[in-house]
């Protein structure tokens, strides 16, 4: 799936999130619900510092987190080369903002994954040998 | 008996308004942290008045403040 689709089915999905973001994971932005491209490039490269800032926080191996304060949530997820952000409101429920986000990062990777669609070279010689019926 | 029935009222009036009061405050309160989850199922959680918690907060409130372009 493409990733501004993939980032259209998962705001309306989720009634949650206000905002967010699809990004790689240095920054560098894929689709974001903002009009504003700009906007969409400062929360991607804000969520990619505090990712990074949180990684060395922790320890190896950090996939997601949630950052509450009073005005609102965080929600940053990430896998080998995407990471999504996501803004809420107060007191989310936790696991289902989580949950629309994997699904969103899944998504975008099984469409880089699939491998593009191959173009046959048929040569006249070849077309003319083929059985009926075949194309 | 009418004395009585009344008081029973106001007790029972006051004892509402107190629990109301008590399960507002416990819903509302909404404290600040940070929470990192690792790919091996397990979770670290930081609190607001954390070293990390402190150290962490401030880029969220900047992400929050980006994505509603205050």
């Amino acid at each position: 799936m493409e990733a501004a689709q993939a980032l259209a089915d998962l705001t309306e999905v989720s009634s949650q999130i206000e905002s967010a973001v699809l990004a790689d994971t240095g920054g560098t932005v894929l689709a974001a619900t903002y009009p504003d491209p700009k906007r969409g490039e400062r929360v991607a490269q804000t969520a990619a510092d505090l990712l990074k800032s949180a990684r060395s926080a922790g320890r190896e191996g950090l996939v997601q987190l949630e950052a509450a304060t009073s005005e609102g949530s965080i929600f940053v997820v990430r896998d080998g080369e995407h990471l999504v952000a996501a803004v809420t409101g107060t007191q989310p429920t936790v696991g289902l903002v989580f949950y629309d986000l994997k699904t969103c990062l899944r998504l975008v990777g099984e469409e880089a994954e699939q491998p593009a669609p191959k173009r046959r070279r048929t040569t006249k010689k070849q077309q003319a040998s083929a059985p009926e019926g075949e194309e | 008996m009418r004395r009585g029935r009344i008081l029973t009222a106001i007790v029972l009036a006051a004892a509402s308004y107190g629990a109301s009061k008590v399960w507002r405050k416990r819903t509302a309160r909404h404290p600040e942290h940070v929470d990192l989850y690792f790919e091996d199922g397990s979770m670290l959680s930081f609190p607001g008045d954390s070293d990390e918690g402190d150290r962490l907060l401030p880029l969220a409130r900047q992400v929050l403040s980006s994505a509603r372009d205050l």
